[in-house]
Formats: C-alpha cells, sequence, structure tokens
C-alpha cells in the first residue's frame, strides 16, 4: 500500500515549484462553486483562515468548534511572534534563510518544497494581517517592528506585545464573521466532531455531538478539512488549553488516514514549574523572554541548596558564580538556542541536582542585565503582560528576581500525513496547521506555528482543495441518509453507551493523569529502549482499566463535560501508544526525540541519516493490531545535510 | 487551606436554579481557582459513585458545569461571578489565573454564573455567549478578502497609535463587563473593537458604518444602554479603558449626524 504516499512535490527548482504546481492546480469556476460544500473542523489560525478564504471564493462552507465561540481557539494562547521573510530590518533574511533555518531547526526531517513554500507566503501573512487591522508593534517612524526568535540568526518576527497569536486570530475570527454575515459559511460552536464518514472511500461528512443538547448530529460536504490542532494533552500536563485533544485527527487514522511521525513532539523550554499535584496545567512564558533573559543556575552546589531552603534570593548569588550554561554550551547563539536543544540543556543541569526550587525542576530566567542595559519601561512595554502573568501565577516579581521556568510539553510536529497538496491518506481530505505533520520536522522553531497555520489556511489550501473539487462540482450534495452515515453514526452511539454505562471506580481526569505520568516519564524528553517498550505495555494496560472501570458522570444527552473528556481521554490513550510506538522504531536522536542510546559525546542529539532519513506513516489496522509502518523517504535536493551546530 | 462553597445549580436553560453548598479540603494556596473547582468536581464524582453517600443525599447534581480553556487568562472562556464580583477578588485577571491565596482559609466564597438578560444560562455556571459572536458579525471586522493586499510596510502607524490601537484590541470576549454592569451593557466590549479599528488608517474607512451596525446590533440582542457607571472597567481583566467608549460614541454621533 505504499503507492499511497505520493508526496506529489512537483518539479523543477525549488523556488519555481510553488508557481509552477499552481498553475497547473485546476479551478472551480464561480458558478459551480457555490453548489459545493466544504467542512471545516477547528477554528484556530489554520480552521479560522482557511472557513474564511473559502467562504471568500463562493464555496458552502460550515465551520466546527467545541468552545463557545471559534474566538477560543488555542492559537489564541499563542505569545511570542510570527516569522515572516521580509527583510525588513536589512540584516540579509531571504526566503531562503527562513527556509533554510526552519529546515535545519527541524533537525533535517521536514520536506524541502513544503518549507520553501511556507517561506515564500511568509511575507504575504505580514500584509494581509495588516490589512484586517491586526495591530504589530510598530517602530516610532511607523514601520513594523521585529524581535529576534530562538534558532534564527536574523530578525524576522512580527509581535504584538505578547499577545501576537490572540491578535492574528481575531484577525482570522474577524474575517471568518464578515463570511458568516455574508452567508457563505455557517458556524457551529460547541459542536465536537466523533467521526468522519467516508463514501466510496472519500471524505464525505462527519458524525458531531452537539455539546450542549448531547445530540448526535450528521452533515455532510464534497471535502473535510482538519484544522484541530496537536495532542500534546497525550501527557495530562501541557501548554495547551485544557479542551485541545487529538480526536478529529484520530478518527481521520481510524478511518484510514496515515498519522506521521507522532513521536515529534515539542518541550518548550520555558514554562512554569509544576506546583503540585493540584495542578491541571502548564502556562508558557513566550520564547520572546529569551531576547532579553539569560538563563542560569548557580554553579555551587551550596547556593542551590541556600536557594531552595531560602536563605538567600537569586538576585544574591554573585555574577561569578552563575552558569549561564546556554551562553557557556552555545557560544553562537546563547540563550536563542532552538527550543530542544534549550529543554535538554535544563533537563541536563537538573538531573546534574542544580535545580533551584524545592522539587529541584526549575532553573533561573533573568532579566537583570536587560533591565540595567534598556530600563524597567523598556521591558515592561516589550513583557509586561507576560511579567503580569507570572506575577499573577507565582507571587514574585520577575522585574525584582529571576523568574523560574522548567520545560513542558507544548507542540506536536506529528500529525496526519499529507502530500503537498495538505490532503491526507483519504481523497477529499485535507489538514492544515498543527494537525497535519509536514513542515517542522524534529523540532518546530519559535514563532513559525502561527506562520504555518496561516499560511495553510490563507494561501495554499484553497487553491490546493480546488484541485480535488475540480472533481466533484457534477456530484450533487452529500446524502446523509446513505447507509455509510448510518454506520458511523451507529458506531459514535455505541461507543458513547459504552462509556457511560461502565460505572466503574476511576474520574476520567484520574486515569489522564495516569497516562500522562506514564507519557512524561518515558515518552518525554529523553527515551530509551527499554522505558519505550514498559510505556506501551503500561499505556495497553491503563486502556483496559479504564474501558472497565472509568466512572463517567452525568448523563449523555445534556451537556455533559465528563463525557467529553473521556471521549477524548479514549483517543490519548490510543494516541499514546502510538507515539511510544514511533519513538521505539526511531531509532535516532533528533530534534525533540532524544533516544539516550543515540547522543554525542557531549549530550547532543545523534542523528541517523543512513537509516532514518523518511517521515514514518503509520497505517491503522484495528483496534489492538500493530499500525504499519510506511516511509516516505526525504529527498533534499538543494540543503547540504549537516549536523546540528549552534556552538559556533 | 479549606473553604465553604455556595456554588450555583442549574439544569438547563429552562429550569430554576438554586445554590447548594459543598466543602473542600486541603487546597493548596498556589492552586488556581479552577483548579480547586476541578478539585470540587473529583470530589462530587467520588461522591456519586459511591451509593451510600448517594442514599444519603449526599450528591445531586453530579460535577458543577463551567466554562474554561485556555487557563492563562486569555481565551475568555472563564467567568464565573465570584463573592458578588466578575473573575473574583484579585485585579485585572481572569477567573482561570485567581489564585486561591487571594482567599483566607476557612472563607466561604460564593460562585454564580455571568447573569444578564444577554447571556442565558446553559447549564450551572454556563452561559451562552453567543450574542458577542452576533455583534461582530455585524460589522466588527474590516472588510478585506485574502490576497491583493499592499505591503504591510506602506501603512504607517504611528508607534503610539498601535499601542493605543492594540489596547482596545486586547479584549478578550469573556463578558465581565457585561455581568458588571447593573444595565447589562456590552459598550465597552463592542467600544474595544470599534475603537481598536477606528484608530488605524486601514479601519477608518468603515468606522461610522462599523460604529452604528454593531451599537444597533447589541439593542436588538437585550443588552441594556450604558449609563457611564464605569462599573465595567473596573472589571475588565484586560484593563480596556471606558476611553473607548468614549471615542465609541464619537463616531456614533457623527455617523448620525450625517444621517
Amino acid at each position: 500500500m505504499a503507492e499511497k504516499l505520493i508526496s506529489k512535490i512537483p518539479e523543477g527548482p525549488l523556488s519555481e515549484k510553488w508557481t509552477k504546481h499552481k498553475s497547473q492546480l485546476r479551478v472551480v469556476n464561480p458558478g459551480n462553486k457555490r453548489k459545493l460544500e466544504i467542512i471545516v473542523i477547528g477554528t484556530g489560525l489554520g480552521g479560522a483562515s482557511a472557513a474564511a478564504s473559502l467562504g471568500e471564493l463562493g464555496y458552502n462552507v460550515k465551520v466546527f468548534c467545541i468552545s463557545d465561540s471559534p474566538r477560543r481557539a488555542h492559537s489564541i494562547a499563542a505569545q511570542g511572534g510570527i516569522n515572516a521573510a521580509k527583510n525588513y530590518q536589512n540584516d540579509n533574511d531571504s526566503v531562503y534563510r527562513l527556509f533554510y533555518e526552519t529546515i535545519k531547526g527541524g533537525d533535517y526531517r521536514s520536506r524541502e518544497a513544503n518549507v520553501y513554500r511556507l517561506a515564500e507566503v511568509s511575507g504575504n501573512i505580514i500584509d494581509q494581517c495588516v490589512a484586517q487591522g491586526v495591530p504589530f508593534a510598530r517602530e516610532y517612524g511607523g514601520m513594523l517592528a521585529n524581535r529576534s526568535f530562538g534558532g534564527a540568526q536574523v530578525s524576522r518576527t512580527f509581535y504584538a506585545r505578547g499577545q501576537t497569536g490572540q491578535q492574528l486570530l481575531l484577525g482570522a475570527y474577524a474575517a471568518l464573521n464578515r463570511q458568516i454575515a455574508e452567508g457563505t459559511v455557517t458556524s457551529y460552536p460547541r459542536h465536537e466532531m466523533l467521526d468522519i464518514v467516508l463514501i466510496n472511500g472519500e471524505a464525505k461528512g462527519i458524525i458531531a455531538r452537539n455539546l450542549v443538547t448531547g445530540e448526535i448530529e450528521r452533515f455532510g460536504a464534497h471535502a473535510v478539512v482538519i484544522a484541530s490542532g496537536g495532542y500534546g494533552n497525550t501527557y495530562f500536563l501541557s501548554t495547551n488549553a485544557m479542551n485541545s485533544n487529538g480526536s478529529a485527527a484520530w478518527q481521520c487514522f481510524k478511518k484510514g488516514a496515515y498519522f506521521a511521525n507522532p513521536c515529534f513532539a515539542q518541550i518548550h523550554p520555558t514554562c512554569i514549574p509544576v506546583h503540585g499535584d493540584q495542578q491541571s496545567k502548564l502556562t508558557l512564558m513566550s520564547e520572546s523572554l529569551r531576547n532579553d533573559g539569560r538563563i542560569w543556575v548557580p554553579k555551587k552546589m551550596e547556593d542551590v541548596m541556600r536557594l531552595r531552603r531560602k536563605e538567600v534570593k537569586p538576585s544574591d548569588i554573585p555574577e561569578e558564580d552563575r552558569d549561564y550554561y546556554l551562553e557557556r554550551r552555545y557560544p553562537a547563539f546563547g540563550n536563542l538556542v532552538p527550543r530542544d536543544v534549550a529543554s535538554r540543556a535544563a533537563k541536563e543541569r537538573c538531573d546534574a541536582g542544580y535545580g533551584v526550587n524545592e522539587t529541584g525542576l526549575a532553573v533561573f530566567l533573568d532579566f537583570s542585565t536587560a533591565i540595567k542595559r534598556l530600563g524597567v519601561e523598556k521591558i515592561r512595554e516589550r513583557y509586561g503582560n507576560l511579567f503580569q502573568m507570572y506575577q499573577k501565577i507565582t507571587d514574585t516579581d520577575p522585574y525584582k528576581e529571576p523568574m523560574m521556568i522548567y520545560p513542558a510539553i507544548h507542540y506536536t510536529m506529528g500529525g496526519l500525513w499529507v502530500d503537498y497538496n495538505l490532503q491526507t491518506t483519504i481523497p477529499g481530505l485535507y489538514a492544515i496547521g498543527e494537525a497535519n505533520f509536514s513542515d517542522h520536522g524534529g523540532n518546530r522553531l519559535g514563532a513559525s506555528a502561527l506562520m504555518q497555520g496561516l499560511a495553510d489556511g490563507y494561501f495554499i489550501l484553497p487553491y490546493t482543495i480546488g484541485d480535488y473539487l475540480a472533481t466533484q462540482f457534477k456530484n450533487p450534495k452529500t446524502d446523509t441518509n446513505a447507509p455509510e452515515f448510518d454506520a458511523a453514526e451507529k458506531a459514535v452511539r455505541e461507543k458513547i453507551d459504552r462509556l457511560m454505562s461502565i460505572k466503574g471506580h476511576h474520574t476520567v481526569d484520574e486515569l489522564h493523569k495516569k497516562l500522562g505520568h506514564i507519557m512524561w516519564e518515558y515518552v518525554g524528553m529523553a527515551r530509551n529502549e527499554e522505558g519505550l517498550k514498559k510505556a506501551i505495555e503500561l499505556i495497553r494496560e491503563l486502556r483496559k482499566e479504564f474501558w472497565s472501570d472509568v466512572y463517567v458522570a452525568g448523563d449523555k444527552d445534556n451537556f455533559n463535560q465528563e463525557l467529553e473528556k473521556a471521549l477524548r481521554l479514549a483517543d490519548f490513550l490510543e494516541i499514546g501508544e502510538l507515539m511510544a510506538r514511533d519513538a521505539l522504531h526511531r531509532k535516532e536522536s533528533c530534534g525533540g526525540h532524544f533516544r539516550e542510546e543515540m547522543q554525542t559525546e557531549d549530550g547532543e542529539t545523534k542523528r541517523d541519516d543512513k537509516n532514518f532519513m523518511y517521515v514514518a506513516a503509520w497505517e491503522y489496522k484495528g483496534a489492538d493490531e500493530e499500525p504499519e509502518l510506511h516511509k516516505e523517504p526525504l529527498v533534499y535536493e538543494n540543503i547540504k545535510i549537516a549536523t546540528r551546530n549552534y556552538k559556533d | 487551606m479549606d473553604f465553604t462553597l455556595k456554588v450555583w445549580r442549574q439544569k438547563n436553560a429552562k429550569s430554576k436554579g438554586h445554590f447548594e453548598t459543598y466543602q473542600v479540603k486541603n487546597i493548596s494556596p498556589d492552586s488556581s481557582f479552577l483548579e480547586m473547582m476541578d478539585i470540587l468536581n473529583e470530589q462530587l464524582i467520588h461522591e456519586g459513585m459511591d451509593p451510600v453517600a448517594v442514599d444519603r443525599g449526599c450528591q445531586s447534581s453530579g460535577p458543577v458545569s463551567f466554562d474554561h480553556d485556555c487557563r492563562e487568562g486569555i481565551c475568555g472562556a472563564c467567568s464565573l461571578y465570584i463573592n458578588g464580583r466578575a473573575h473574583g477578588p484579585d485585579d485585572e485577571v481572569t477567573t482561570c489565573q485567581l489564585h486561591m491565596r487571594k482567599f483566607k482559609d476557612g472563607d466561604t466564597i460564593t460562585v454564580e454564573p455571568w447573569r444578564s438578560n444577554g447571556f442565558p444560562v446553559i447549564k450551572d455556571l454556563v452561559v451562552d455567549r453567543k450574542a458577542f459572536d452576533k455583534i461582530l458579525q455585524a460589522g466588527g471586522f474590516i472588510s478585506v478578502g485574502t490576497g491583493g493586499v499592499p505591503d504591510g510596510n506602506t501603512i504607517l502607524i504611528s508607534h503610539e497609535t498601535a499601542e493605543e490601537s492594540m489596547d482596545g484590541a486586547a479584549c478578550i470576549g469573556c463578558g465581565a463587563c457585561v455581568a458588571t454592569c447593573k444595565n447589562g451593557s456590552a459598550m465597552l466590549f463592542v467600544a474595544a473593537r470599534v475603537s481598536s479599528l477606528a484608530l488605524l488608517p486601514q479601519g477608518r474607512v468603515e468606522a461610522a458604518k462599523r460604529a452604528k451596525a454593531m451599537v444597533a446590533k447589541m439593542d436588538e440582542l437585550g443588552f441594556g444602554s450604558c449609563t457611564n457607571t464605569r462599573a465595567c472597567e473596573m472589571e475588565c481583566p484586560k484593563h480596556v479603558t471606558v476611553s473607548h467608549i468614549a471615542r465609541l460614541n464619537r463616531e456614533f454621533l457623527c455617523a448620525k449626524f450625517k444621517d
């Protein structure tokens, strides 16, 4: 079945591929667009921008989100910024440089052609957002301002205070609202997709649960777009929103869409450390803070102990007794190394015993040097809302004492396998944004998630989906009374009934926390063969426990958040296993995937390009059956493969 | 820390609600208010599992429903009227960022949903804020489609203007302003959007039309009118000020004079 993995990467020189491809894509004439229906799942940057753009083109769009409003999607929480190769700073940025740094940052595990296209349209995104009224930060002369971000040697990140994701999402949401008002898009808030419906092997609709009434509803279309984000909440504690989940993508996997590189999960270095077992989620402190913050732990163990006993304040530790370990280990990039590198370096120091809080799992992010250089006001203007957030959560003032931070799960690079057109292995089923796998390889650079979500939604999918829909306009509206819908709805109802009837002894959250512990322990920042095998075993046991002993409170025909959580956990319990399985098979270290068996003498990742330079695409083979691995080789025609080096 | 909670319970939009009293114990002062609510819910679910406890009448309505999502103060999903204040006793935070250290050990805490004509209760503490989406659909956008736009730097915007626009754009659409206003007015919410866009050259073009359309929709959806009590800005978790309302009024009046 390997022939399904046809990447459809166009021939020709890298810089001409997208232009050439666009000219060859079929288009649907305006009259026929009106006859075509598209379902979009999710309203983050990808989903909202896609739904709005498709509506503008004249398609009939139905857009679904699980929140009470499209504006709540978790893209809203992105803080630091969005990358674009505008070269406004005259620092020799270019499409090629953004492309190159993204491939390198991803540790050579993403597709050249996709990443180049992403860099190519990045500038259009900024123009689009400005036209929508996104209040990007401005210089005093009125020009757009930029800041630096990890993994980049130029300053290309556009931002709106520490709320860039919010502002970009409000832009896309406004475009969506305009289409809703015009009637091209119908919005279904508080609706959760519970299954995808295939007719003759093509995606033709969904089964959704109305989260207010509990009703199970059918929706038909000519194509379906999954923009439901990532699966980071498999770990229970993550920086994802509480309701973020992998279920929509997972149902597609179970209906035949391949799932690619599931083990590539990003652990973000700058999150507020865990305070105790009552904690429900982790809070990110933007990577942009690393522009002006310096990361350190004490050099002397006695200082560590005194800090833990709170006998001294961090600011009491003299400069010469501080170990600015990122600056020490990576002189060329210093505090701005990519996220995976910064996370592992923090873990290395904490494992060595130098963690600075009671749990021993924290390092300092210190602004005193920057405050001295720039003054408090400048720092407040750049990061005011982040400092306020930190103070509210931890009750300490980061203007006076350094922040304490620790790595946490933040983003998943893996996702549904898609070709160059962003189509999955199921015809008519597309995946965009974090829900697909294509652009970030083994590690995503900061400020690139917003870029990818909007690139896919505004500028790529609206072109590529036309190529498929051009074959569909002669087909009538999808009949939701078709037997395929009957079968899918029946399966959904049975799954819900089964969950409700277990009436066991464990709450959904208790079991989710157990899964989170297994994932963090064995499929977290450092992985090894023994641990991964153990994880698979433990997850399987936990899955049995879930299906025999979970207690789902309330009833199904009503607003019921416990049932929502249970349905999502049922999928996390399967996703976790696939992540462990993928991590086990990938016997190399690359990007966020660190296999302890594969490291250099100084503890850096050691890739195995000879054996693992491919996308691992997994095919579902049935419940409790082992999934089948397919490989899409990665071909680098333009970039010279090298070991990532952030030292010199 | 231990607390007594008086929580509003309401089965659905049609039924009548009531307060129920619960005890929670051993809450960490570092826990957020919603983490405390999670603990209450785990407790209520366990009581529901136990047939003896149910016989004693220990638990009648199961876990408490409340909206929440990002838990870092930006998505605007969480609401809650806590001890008579929207988002509780701390300033400039949402409920998810309110921490239990802001209360005293042994406190009794009253928890209610937003109460406003514009936001009917769906269940317990969950309200329907669709009206906000509808107001924005009436004109809370710049009429520009995807593609065909000029380079971002061709539109010059002064640093101060961009910052001022951002102050209004920071609104998270949580509805605290409506819940706090004695008239149930959505003026601050509407003004934040109108003013944020009107400040920018891109948004000026439709400023008058936008102001009229959004205010008309707000009135139509049953929100009250603004009587300048400024209670909204006191409770806004994102510090959106009534200066935006002044700007909205200016746009609105100018538009009306032209009619």
